[in-house]
């Protein structure tokens, strides 16, 4: 199994905040970190190695710091990390980032198997991995919760997948991409003699020359949207205590959200 | 490439854009404001500096298109189990507005066997359509993604609608990305806000950021098209139904065989009682302070007689009391009831960020300081094993149950 993970950095985004007074930004001290769903993305793909066989491949977009979550995931087991960095990569909206990572997924070459989280915790989109899978030309399979079987030999995964009122069994033929929600397993932490590995390992950068990307596809340049304006949410301020003993409170706040009518 | 260009001359140093960059891409050298390569090009410096220092230089766009051919706002008609999901009137209702305000008509876009075509778009012209265009097959009947992102490429396609717009639901958020990545479109996810720019005709699509701590408001560039979106259940207000209106039904056959269809359904598993959060009114959730996962019944209990959805915060998922499919939060789901009662949950940010725009919070907490009554419409301070019950008790009196 030649696997591919595809993973993001994105700052510890419940620490970013509007500033209500001047309407700016406060990220001050913000970390950076692995997008939690990818965390399980990445463990996925060590278990699915560890029954199948086979290498791992992590890729990642961003700017050259984001570095430091390749040598996390090389930390826990990957074989292969590359960086793809580019100025033309900026400012890519969905679009335009499948587009980038199907063509670095293609120079890795003859992959049977992607694994995406769910979404990344900054844009929320989850449209990466359908956008990778349909530029690829290969089948998706999304919200996984679960891989029931692989068969490499028989180019088989059966998974399922986490909808709204249940879940659904789902059978397709591989190469797929699957992007996973966090019920799927427990990420590992990384071993201290793989993080001594992890820090000397060699991490090739890509450039859009190097994965042959068409540079008017990629970044800003080729992405249809853009952010006309950021804002802060209204904000929610606190409301009632309902103070006094169960007896009294009870039939009050029962009485206040029998009024809303919601309640049938 | 894009450029950002600050003007060193005309920069006062005022470090405002160092903390409007949600990316950290700016910072003070020789006190004028410089750029790194983290920088995205969104602009947000752009709109801040005080004196107009900071100027962002976009290429000229390589795709176009003669975009005046595109016309109508279409909305997706999901369906499921034989039933039109509430999500697509909600947007039929926004749909509408949006339409009146371009000046065009409000179609929507069926996929489905032969046999549901007439009961579905009906529902749909009730709730506004005033043409519904369908694309008909027997590998319609149920959702799976190759069928009907095949579907709605080919009506896009041909019949060039100038916006798309979709349910934020697992359906929806499945295909629609592989639609405009076929159609190379703009695609916005998860939107809260819709409406039209009176100047441009343009559709403003606005969606929470970073976790709902931001708000951000998304265009497409005029080339693309059509523009698409898909929108958050609940968002928008229920349209009123009126029955025996008449509107156009154009329809379509997919070509496209079950051999071509690269997955299969295999089962479904029904997910236990109380954990569909996405449809729910009213959710009832518990945190750390149950204490147990036997504890979930007392929650349990309050949901039946509220015919509510269980929930609960990641504590108590992450502890084993109860699956992952009740989650609510950053890692589970997004949640935007009517009523969402939250019982010993402290707050954390992750969790809020997961149902602070549900229209009443009720918190119950046995410590006053817990974060959640920030945010609550009304707050109860003590033991929720002494208030669930007598609230529990006092439902079923009003209620007659």
């Amino acid at each position: 199994m030649k696997i591919v993970v595809c993973i993001k950095q994105v700052p510890e985004t419940t620490e970013v905040k509007i500033n209500p007074q001047t309407n700016t930004l406060m990220r001050e001290g913000v970390a950076s970190i692995t997008n939690p769903f990818d965390e399980f993305a990445l463990e996925e793909s060590l278990l699915t190695k560890e029954k199948h066989g086979g290498e791992i491949h992590v890729i990642t977009m961003g700017p050259p710091q984001a570095i430091d979550i390749l040598k996390n995931a090389a930390a826990v087991g990957a074989d292969k990390v590359y960086l793809l960095s580019d100025r033309a990569f900026a400012g890519a909206d969905t679009l335009a980032t499948a587009y980038t990572l199907a063509k670095a997924i293609e120079k890795i070459g003859d992959v049977d198997l992607i694994i995406c989280g769910k979404q990344a915790i900054d844009g929320d989109t989850a449209q990466v991995g359908p956008g990778i899978a349909t530029r690829l030309g290969i089948p998706q399979l999304t919200y996984v919760a679960k891989v029931r079987e692989i068969d490499p030999a028989k180019k088989k995964i059966v998974v399922e997948r986490m909808l709204e009122n249940g879940r659904e069994v789902v059978e397709c033929s591989l190469p797929a991409v699957i992007t996973v929600v966090k019920d799927i397993n427990q990420p590992r932490l990384p071993s201290l003699l793989g993080i001594k590995r992890a820090a000397k390992a060699q991490i090739p950068t890509w450039t859009a020359k190097d994965v042959g990307v068409d540079e008017d596809r990629a970044g800003l340049k080729g992405s249809p949207t853009w952010v006309s304006k950021i804002f802060s949410p209204e904000t929610r301020g606190g409301g009632e205590i309902l103070k006094g003993e169960i007896t009294e409170v009870v039939p009050l706040l029962v009485d206040k959200l029998m009024d809303l009518k919601f309640i049938k | 490439m894009a450029k950002l260009i600050i003007d060193a001359e005309t920069c006062t140093g005022c470090e405002a854009c160092v903390s409007s960059c949600p990316f950290g891409a700016l910072s003070m050298k020789d006190k004028v404001a410089v750029v790194d390569e983290k920088c995205t090009f969104c602009g947000a410096c752009v709109d801040v500096c005080p004196v107009s220092a900071i100027t962002l230089e976009k290429d000229e766009r390589a795709v176009t298109v003669d975009t005046s051919a595109y016309k109508n706002v279409w909305v997706y008609v999901e369906h499921e189990r034989g039933k039109v999901a509430n999500v697509s009137f909600e947007l039929l209702g926004q749909g509408r507005i949006l339409a009146d305000a371009v000046g065009c008509q409000l179609c929507g876009m069926l996929l489905c066997d032969s046999g549901d075509t007439d009961g579905f778009a009906k529902e749909a012209i009730a709730y506004g359509a005033e043409k519904v265009y369908v694309m008909e097959s027997p590998l319609l009947k149920q959702y799976r993604t190759d069928p009907f992102s095949g579907g709605a490429v080919a009506l896009i396609r041909k019949h060039q609608p100038e916006i798309v717009l979709f349910g934020a639901t697992t359906q929806g958020r499945d295909f629609a990305g592989c639609v405009a990545t076929t159609l190379g479109a703009g695609l916005t996810a998860d939107c809260t806000g819709l409406d039209i720019d009176p100047e441009s005709k343009l559709l403003r699509q606005t969606r929470p950021a970073f976790g709902g701590n931001i708000m951000a408001t998304i265009l497409d560039y005029p080339q693309y098209k059509p523009q698409m979106s898909t929108v958050r259940p609940k968002v928008f207000p229920m349209p009123a139904r009126s029955e025996g209106k008449k509107g156009e039904v154009i329809k379509e056959s997919l070509p496209m065989t079950e051999e071509q269809v690269r997955t299969k359904i295999v089962d479904f598993i029904k997910g236990a009682e109380g954990v569909n959060l996405i449809d729910a009114e009213v959710i009832v959730s518990g945190g750390r302070g149950l204490g147990s996962g036997d504890n979930f019944k007392v929650l349990r209990e309050l949901a039946n007689v509220l015919k509510a959805a269980l929930g609960a915060s990641r504590a108590a998922v992450d502890a084993g009391w109860i699956p992952y499919e009740h989650q609510v939060g950053q890692t589970g789901r997004t949640v935007r009831p009517k009523i969402y009662f939250a019982c010993g949950i402290s707050g954390s940010i992750q969790h809020m960020a997961g149902m602070k725009t549900s229209d009443i919070i009720v918190a119950i907490n046995k410590d006053p300081e817990a974060p959640i009554f920030k945010i609550a419409t009304y707050g109860i301070v003590g033991d929720l094993f002494a208030v669930v019950p007598a609230l529990i008790q006092e439902f079923k009196k009003r209620l007659g149950r």
